[in-house]
């Protein structure tokens, strides 16, 4: 997501991912293995990255953020207690070595699910949850509504990142053109767009929506709709652990599907009475689905009442109403035209 | 008739006394008014000292209310608030070796006890050993963290290092390729890659079930590469022993042990002092580059604490108070680098000033080899 450290650091820890994935591939196979670990220590260790919004300690030093809550999600299921989860920093570099030598059991740090990351690196992905891609960041005063309409645009790319050939792709297709202006540093990067250097700017949206707030006039700018590139950042487990992989699976699944069947923290426990057979699945009021499979029926009801449903959790850390102001784009349930769809609790 | 020099000029003549001086003093008054007077008024005028981050945006200046908001986080990191004075007090105790050491009064052996019971105290407070409540290390970070690494880092890589300086100029040839070995080994790899090693490719050499905790595993990789900074120093001191150094205790009849720790050793550290110093400074800067392992280091914490949604984007602030810590001490540790030269220079010239005594073979005579001795290792040997 952020690219904070120099190139430099970047290539080490390439050669490390590569030097410790090739090490571990010969001993992976760790079926059930992760869950007993967890059950024996009483806590889930989650990797995290830092960035505004998405993960970050609070003033405290209690870490707060989108990716948090679903670790706290994670350790209701388990445990039944939201706070029986630690987290641990891991930069870029090196969150993917880390999870596959067992510093964590979970990586909520932004991974972008890649092929090569599950055939290549062996890793598990457990569903996205959260769609981001590459956005365009413009002056409202250029009256702009979509991509295609930069024809001629100057627009500012990072160096060192994907961005640069993502924009030109896009223009290519569109028979249109653009000039591109490299740029590296972070807050030149922020200064280009006000200066009027460039009409635009181009990087992963959430990293826009945060850019966006440290302009000094931020509601002249908009971020357009479209997305340049897929990158769907699902959480990431070792691979060959597939029970703990489903565990991972039905937790997100169960935010999803509290969202689209309108419950969430604060009206749970009207449904509770709910004679709807769906309803009562989900919640364990009927719990002969828990039984079958292993977990406490009332595991969706627990993660509801403890972080909340998807919609809740989006709002409340990375939403409209915070600093970082988010627009739910594709992060909503394929209701209501989104890309969430949980398959269903039977 | 005036002296000359600066104390003698007048004003006037030492700021415009010719062409020069002129354009000299006028650039740099014009760089002063460029640079000087916005940071003054971005430090102290247009600044916000309380509030919120909304009261910061409001006015042009810096933002020290995310300091006052932030300082517990970026001193002491995830560490939990109610037992900060436990950090607060483990700083001390990491700090007070450091500096009696620094003292040369105190250099004694019974000085190495002092290090193990203040460095280890320093260690069971940051667990929280004494209030039963137990602070595992990931929550450990921050400044004492920081300090910790460094102050470890150096004093374990000591005795390693002089072992290794002494290996490579060993007669024994397997000693002496070990130590060639190591030290080439780690001196020919970036610190990154070593600090990699230890937290990535090590726990998959462990047999399965068996962990060791990752602050140990850095703190040994810094231990293991400081070393062989530190035995390169050694040796470039042991170099500066004259021959005849060795030759003269021998024939007193000091055994290799003693003939080391006695005489060449104490002159080898003495040439070598303010080597160690710098070497010192830059593995306390060092330290950050474990900031690419996720350790909340005291550079880390000051940038996590500007990813808070609630306070964002206040780099300048953040990175300036760390900056000064950081240049505080490294400046301090530079000044006290140049004191000691001073301070041990006379020493080294006069030998048999109080408590040295020189031992001249055969006595007496022009061009004898002069030793070195203190009183009291005359007194043990014989």
């Amino acid at each position: 997501m952020s690219n904070f450290l120099p190139k430099l650091k970047r290539a080490a820890g390439l050669a490390a991912l590569v030097l410790g994935a090739s090490l571990v591939l010969q001993h992976s196979a760790f079926a059930g293995e992760t869950l007993e670990k967890i059950k024996a220590r009483g806590t889930i260790k989650v990797g995290v990255g830092t960035s505004p919004g998405f993960f970050s300690p609070d003033s405290n030093g209690k870490w707060q953020g989108f990716f948090v809550d679903f670790g706290r999600a994670l350790a209701v299921t388990v445990f039944n207690d939201p706070e029986k989860v630690e987290f641990t920093s891991s930069s870029p570099q090196q969150r993917l070595p880390a999870l596959q030598a067992g510093e964590f059991d979970i990586l909520l740090s932004g991974v972008t699910q890649t092929i090569t990351r599950s055939f290549k690196l062996g890793f598990h992905f457990g569903p996205v949850v959260f769609y981001d891609g590459q956005g365009l960041l413009v002056n409202k005063s250029l009256g702009v509504t979509k991509g295609t309409d930069l024809d001629g645009a100057t627009i500012g790319v990072q160096s060192g990142t994907t961005g640069e050939l993502n924009i030109a792709d896009f223009f290519r297709k569109s028979g249109k053109s653009f000039k591109p202006v490299v740029i590296e540093d972070t807050k030149e990067f922020i200064a280009a767009l006000e200066s009027g250097r460039v009409d635009a700017l181009t990087q992963d949206a959430s990293d826009l929506a945060i850019k966006r707030t440290q302009l000094s006039k931020p509601d002249e700018y908009v971020l357009l709709p479209e997305r340049l590139s897929k990158e769907p950042l699902a959480p990431a487990i070792r691979g060959g652990d597939d029970e703990w992989l489903e565990i991972v699976n039905w937790t997100v699944y169960a935010t999803i599907q509290a969202e689209e069947l309108g419950i969430t923290k604060d009206n749970i426990d009207s449904f509770l009475t709910s004679e709807d057979p769906a309803i009562k699945r989900f919640l364990g009021t009927d719990p002969s689905l828990g039984e079958a499979i292993g977990l406490d029926p009332k595991f969706a009801y627990n993660i509801v009442k403890a972080v909340g449903n998807y919609g809740e959790i989006f709002e409340r850390n990375i939403g409209k109403g915070t600093p970082v102001g988010f627009e739910r784009g594709y992060n909503q349930p394929w209701t209501q035209g989104g890309l969430l769809y949980s398959p269903p609790f039977r | 008739m005036r002296e000359l020099g600066m104390v003698g000029i007048s004003v006037k003549e030492r700021f415009f006394g010719s062409w020069g001086n002129t354009i000299v003093t006028v650039l740099f008054a014009l760089l002063a008014t460029v640079i000087i007077l916005p940071l003054v008024n971005w430090a102290f005028i247009e600044a916000t000292w309380s509030g919120a981050a909304q009261s910061c945006s409001e006015r042009t200046g810096a933002c020290w209310a995310f300091i006052v908001e932030k300082y517990r986080f970026i001193f002491f990191g995830l560490y939990p608030q109610q037992a900060q004075w436990q950090a607060f007090a483990a700083t001390g105790f990491i700090a007070l070796p450091v500096l009696i050491t620094a003292i040369p009064r105190f250099w004694h052996s019974r000085l190495v006890v002092f290090w193990f019971l203040s460095i280890g105290l320093a260690v069971a407070l940051m667990s929280g050993l004494f209030l039963g409540s137990p602070v595992p290390t990931q929550q450990w970070g921050g400044f004492p963290l920081t300090l910790l690494l460094a102050v470890v880092g150096f004093a374990g890589a000591f005795p390693l290092g002089v072992l290794l300086a002494l290996g490579r100029r060993s007669q024994m040839g397997i000693f002496r390729a070990l130590s060639i070995a190591f030290i080439e080994l780690m001196r020919g790899v970036p610190i990154i890659a070593v600090l990699y090693i230890a937290t990535l490719l090590f726990p998959l050499m462990l047999p399965a079930g068996a962990s060791l905790d990752k602050l140990l595993r850095v703190q040994v990789a810094l231990i293991l590469f400081v070393s062989a900074y530190i035995a390169e120093i050694v040796r470039a001191g042991l170099q500066a022993v004259p021959a005849g150094q060795y030759e003269a205790a021998q024939s007193l009849g000091f055994s290799t042990v003693k003939t080391l720790r006695l005489v060449v050793l104490p002159q080898a550290f003495r040439a070598v002092i303010p080597a160690f110093v710098t070497l010192g400074i830059g593995i306390f800067l060092d330290t950050t580059l474990v900031i690419v392992i996720g350790l909340f280091d005291f550079l880390n914490t000051a940038r996590v604490a500007t990813t808070d949604a609630q306070w964002l984007g206040f780099y300048a602030e953040a990175y300036t108070v760390t900056g000064l810590v950081y240049f505080l001490l490294a400046y301090a540790a530079s000044r006290y680098s140049l004191w000691l030269e001073a301070h041990l220079r006379p020493v080294k010239a006069e030998p048999s000033k109080q408590d040295m005594t020189a031992i001249r073979f055969p006595a007496g005579e022009k061009g004898a080899i002069v030793m070195r001795v203190s009183r009291e290792s005359v007194e043990r040997a014989a």
